[in-house]
């Protein structure tokens, strides 16, 4: 099978079609699934009582922001080298959502704070730096809105976003590096995770929950932006004439 | 530059001293970014009040901020007015390795722009009342972090070259890149203040500009051939 055969906007907005009620599906089961999980099921915790359960949302979009920032990041760096279009269009559905993940990130992080810490925020280095990664995901879309030139804009929002990319290993190797009143992770790669079962289940479902989301508003915005960009093409003459417009 | 390639160290070179003589035919534009750096620290004291020890205690992070933010007003200067005269575009197609002049406008600006700030620490560390510990931190972790300065804001001046809400749009740019200089910088001078070493902050913006060193040029350079594409 040929990938580069999707590079094409033309072959790929049908393909993002017929994925986008798929994940946006498996979002909707997921979704009410995992909060019923988190919220009915898994047990109380031993130290931090009801409030650890809004943890459930802020941990799945905290990983879901950052991962978003690198997929973006690599769409960018993809786009560059090889100079496809539809790089640029990914990267772009992408930002939007990322931002949002990492607003949601931190706002469900400082209510989760209010009971356990005693305060909303704290200038911690790991939630300064999810703070950063807002403003890059800002400054992204900012730029790429600002400049009219299509092109200019996408290889200007590219080089941003891989100059960006740099913050987000600082992000997850700041708690080693300040090592201040944010918890260390509780899930490693290696070594049984710290956690009851249901608890983990409760995170795996949102997880997966916004992951499904993730790809299921990027793939409607991109069919949104490919529309946009391609309108006086043949092939979307051609969905126009047989009414699938 | 028509005449042949010119090699990296004298493109750099000639970058450099064009911009430095620029500067020095042109005093007004360096004088008012120190005298925007010193009006704002000098605002601080006015709005927090004047006891002496507070002061001292807010006096890293404005020393810094202020630099971050008088070197955010320079610089649209570092490719502005040579993209509107057409030298920019002159630079790229002169064969001349663009990261290089890029590298000799950075270290240009770091120079006109980075430099006078450290030297005008003194005067901050009046007002606020720093040490001389203090202040020798304050003036060593300037000359180690403007140069990162200067080199992220050349990126992010690329970027955005006859961009419109170009002023804006840098800041919101560049400034989240620069809060690692602004964190290593500000905390030097803390340590000092309490007597702390503070040669692992210093060490820390030393890396930090030679990585900068050798990366912004180039993406700068990248930026400048997207925005002059």
């Amino acid at each position: 099978m040929n990938w580069f055969k999707y590079s094409s906007p033309a072959s790929f907005y049908p393909l993002a079609g017929k994925l986008r009620p798929w994940f946006l599906g498996a979002a909707t089961i997921l979704l009410p699934l995992s909060l019923y999980q988190g919220f009915f099921v898994a047990p109380t915790d031993a130290q931090q009582g009801e409030s650890y359960r809004i943890l459930f949302i802020h941990v799945a979009t905290s990983m879901l922001s950052m991962f978003l920032y690198l997929i973006m990041a690599a769409w960018c760096a993809f786009g560059l080298v090889f100079n496809t279009r539809l790089s640029a269009m990914m990267a772009q559905a992408i930002a939007p959502t990322g931002a949002w993940f990492t607003l949601i990130s931190l706002i469900s992080g400082s209510l989760w704070g209010k009971p356990t810490w005693g305060t909303y925020w704290v200038w911690d280095a790991r939630i300064t730096s999810e703070l950063i990664l807002l403003f890059l995901y800002l400054g992204f879309i900012a730029l790429t809105q600002a400049i009219d030139d299509v092109r200019r804009a996408d290889r200007a929002g590219a080089l941003l976003a891989l100059v960006g990319v740099i913050n987000v290993p600082i992000i997850y190797f700041s708690v080693r590096w300040w090592n201040t009143l944010h918890q260390g992770a509780s899930i490693t790669v290696t070594g049984a995770p710290k956690m009851a079962q249901a608890m983990l289940l409760a995170l795996l479902f949102m997880t997966l929950a916004c992951w499904a989301y993730a790809f299921a508003t990027a793939m409607q915005r991109v069919r949104c932006i490919i529309l946009e960009r391609e309108g006086d093409s043949g092939w979307v003459a051609d969905l126009k004439r047989q009414g699938a417009l | 530059m028509s005449g042949g390639a010119l090699s990296a160290w004298s493109a750099l070179s000639w970058a450099c001293r064009r911009d430095l003589l620029l500067a020095a035919r042109g005093k007004a534009d360096v004088a008012l970014v120190l005298v925007f750096f010193v009006l704002v620290t000098s605002l601080f004291p006015l709005g927090v009040g004047p006891e002496a020890a507070l002061l001292r205690a807010i006096a890293p992070g404005i020393v810094w901020v202020c630099a971050l933010l008088a070197s955010l007003l320079s610089f649209p200067r570092l490719f502005a007015a040579d993209f509107a005269d057409g030298t920019l575009e002159q630079m790229i197609v002169s064969g001349a390795p663009l990261p290089a002049l890029v590298a000799g406008k950075m270290a240009a600006h770091a120079l006109t722009a980075g430099l006078p700030l450290a030297l005008l620490t003194p005067l901050i560390a009046v007002q606020f009342g720093l040490d001389t510990d203090a202040l020798l931190a304050a003036v060593a972790s300037l000359v180690l972090g403007t140069p990162i300065l200067s080199g992220l804001g050349g990126i992010g001046a690329a970027l955005t070259l006859g961009v419109r809400g170009g002023a804006a749009l840098l800041a919101l740019l560049v400034l989240p890149l620069m809060i690692p200089v602004l964190i290593f910088g500000a905390g030097a001078i803390e340590a000092a203040q309490t007597g702390m070493a503070y040669d692992a902050h210093l060490s820390l913006l030393g890396a930090g500009l030679i990585m900068a060193g050798i990366a912004c040029p180039f993406a700068a350079a990248a930026a400048l051939r997207i925005a002059l594409d």
